[in-house]
């Protein structure tokens, strides 16, 4: 098992004491406060937590796409660098928590799966954006409709086809199936964790479903405010043996919508 | 249910013609609310959001929609003028949509959206509307409300997209209130207080409630009453409580694909979907 503590070499993605502030003064927030983590070749790593305790922002962080104020983040053993280079986005393809502001809107799904293509000139457009589309349960038929034009779902199913599509080494993955039902959730879950033991590929995977990180990660980072509440594993989530309070409330919470007396939250929770 | 229903629906239809074919996304259904928590769940693409949508008059062109009835609460929505419509749609019937960060106006902050919603249906000044929107960004748990209500709409995060639309589309006191996944962004802690507000203002006040969700697990739970869509029709209705034990072969598959922390099963069972279902 690999540590937040192993050096860089060994990880295919390592991020050291990140710090992200947006805004100043009143406005000023930290984001992400001093987080570790590194993920191993093949390894697939959860994040969950409270809303807006910066998740989606350490999933940005890593594609440039974060101001960060301080830290370290290394993929394949080298720093990144800024900009991030071609090289960068042949290796870590990201799906974004909200497909609808990913996804060019004025360009048919066709087009959306072809353009990463072209970019980093690969061949077989025609076979690889059908194969592709089918992998997430889209028929041909959906090729030549614009985002507007589809269901949520089916929307969020696009973003993961054009992020497989590069066939990247690292997929970061936020909230991928949190618009699917639970027949399509099925087949994407299934579709990831092959792809992960063919093709040996690593993954960070956001969602606020307890039951798909334990499916789909060996250890995950649990968040609170900017920081790092406890760092556990699937094996523990599944045991209810996670060593922090804040954990245990999640882990309750998740059983479902009860009339009873709200779940006890664990002091400072509470908003306030 | 007790009294006249909130809403009927009778025999709706949402269709589109595109040039590649016409997409029927809803095709005939039928259903009553009262002031109730009806839960509709359902394979993605099956229609449930466009149902939403045409009840809100929400439908995105090219789309058309028919129906034999859509009543609200005595108001025959088919015939009404357009003047009476405006008053009920986004007042007395809100609808907090799938995609919030990007049904919320962009060049707006999210305070000023709220505030925006609650006096074009209520009289009232700048002041008490502000008042009221920080209320409602507080209820929805929000960790700094009045930091929340400067931001635009791309500097929060998924769930607070969630919660701030949330708060817009109850800030009016909608007596009919359709939630598209409103909840799946949330992490569950939070999820649970959110919809302890839903539950609050359909038991205490007598709110309707449409919730759209894939989340069973969470439906059965919080709803009384489910519909369970497949390629734009119901194909079963049944006590919430009851859909473990649901008859219908899309449904019952539907609750065994769900990963849970109690098994690993691996790969997830998936479903084998027949034709003869789409009826
Ligand atoms: N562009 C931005 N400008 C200002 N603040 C931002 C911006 N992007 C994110 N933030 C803030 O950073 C914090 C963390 O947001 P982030 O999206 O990372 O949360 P999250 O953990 O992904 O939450 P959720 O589960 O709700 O998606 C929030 O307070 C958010 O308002
Ligand atoms: N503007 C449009 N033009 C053409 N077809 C559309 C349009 N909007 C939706 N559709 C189609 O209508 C069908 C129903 O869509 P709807 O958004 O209601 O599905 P849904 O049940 O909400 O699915 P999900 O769970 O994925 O959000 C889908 O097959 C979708 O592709
Ligand atoms: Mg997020
Ligand atoms: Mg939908």
């Amino acid at each position: 098992m690999i540590s937040s503590q192993t050096t860089m070499k060994g990880s295919m993605l390592q991020i050291a004491d990140l710090d992200v502030v947006f805004g100043t003064g009143r406005m000023r927030v930290d984001a992400v406060k001093g987080v570790s983590f590194a993920v191993a070749p093949g390894e697939s790593f959860g994040l969950v937590g409270e809303s807006g305790s910066g998740k989606s922002t350490i999933l940005r962080a890593v594609c440039g796409l974060a101001p960060v104020a301080a830290g370290r983040i290394a993929v394949d053993g080298a720093a990144v660098t800024n900009p991030r280079s071609q090289t960068f986005y042949r290796t870590v393809q990201m799906v974004f928590q909200d497909p609808y502001g990913s996804l060019h809107p004025r360009h048919t799904v066709d087009q959306i799966l072809a353009e990463p293509l072209a970019i980093h000139g690969l061949g077989n457009t025609e076979e690889r954006i059908v194969a592709t589309l089918k992998d997430v349960g889209l028929g041909p038929s959906f090729r030549f409709r614009y985002p507007h034009q589809l269901s949520g779902g089916q929307r969020q199913r696009v973003a993961i086809a054009r992020a497989l599509i590069l066939e990247p080494k690292i997929l970061l993955l936020d909230e991928p199936t949190s618009a699917l039902d639970a027949s399509v959730q099925a087949e994407v879950l299934n579709l990831l964790d092959r792809l992960r033991r063919e093709r040996g590929l690593t993954y960070v995977l956001v969602s606020h479903d307890l039951a798909v990180v334990a499916y789909l990660c060996e250890r995950l980072l649990v968040m609170r405010h900017g920081e790092t509440v406890e760092e556990t594993t699937a094996a523990a989530l599944r045991a209810g043996t996670v060593a922090s309070d804040y954990a245990r409330t999640l882990i309750a919470a998740s059983r479902g919508f009860s009339r009873g007396e709200p779940v006890a939250q664990p002091a400072g929770i509470a908003a306030q | 249910m007790t009294g006249k229903p909130l809403l009927e629906v009778e025999n709706l239809k949402v269709r589109f013609h595109l040039r590649t074919g016409t997409v029927e996304a809803v095709r005939g259904l039928s259903f009553t609310l009262g002031r109730e928590r009806l839960g509709i769940v359902g394979e993605s693409g099956s229609g449930k959001s466009q149902t939403g949508r045409a009840i809100l008059g929400l439908t995105p062109p090219p789309g058309e929609v028919r129906a034999d009835r859509l009543v609200f609460d005595g108001t025959d929505l088919l015939t009404a003028p357009r003047r009476t419509l405006r008053a009920l749609r986004g007042g007395r019937m809100t609808m907090v949509m799938q995609d919030p960060k990007f049904s919320l106006n962009p060049v707006m902050t999210i305070g000023e959206q709220i505030v925006e919603a609650y006096r074009a249906h209520r009289k009232a000044g700048r002041a008490e509307a502000r008042d009221k929107a920080f209320a409602m960004l507080e209820a929805v748990k929000m960790r700094n409300p009045a930091r929340v209500f400067s931001l635009y709409p791309h500097e929060v995060s998924g769930g607070m997209g969630q919660r701030a639309m949330i708060a817009m589309m109850l800030v009016t006191d909608p007596d009919l209130l359709i939630a598209d996944e409103p909840t799946s962004a949330l992490d569950v802690t939070v999820q649970m207080e959110v919809l302890r507000i839903l539950d609050e203002l359909v038991g205490a006040r007598g709110m309707g409630l449409i919730f759209i969700s894939h989340d069973l697990k969470l439906v059965s739970s919080f709803c009384d009453r489910v519909l369970v869509m497949y390629a734009g029709r119901v194909v079963e209705e049944m006590s919430a409580g009851a859909l473990a034990r649901a008859r219908h072969p899309y449904t019952q598959g539907l609750m065994r694909c769900l990963p849970t922390l109690a098994a690993d099963v691996r790969p997830l069972p998936t479903l084998l979907r027949d034709p003869t279902w789409a009826g």
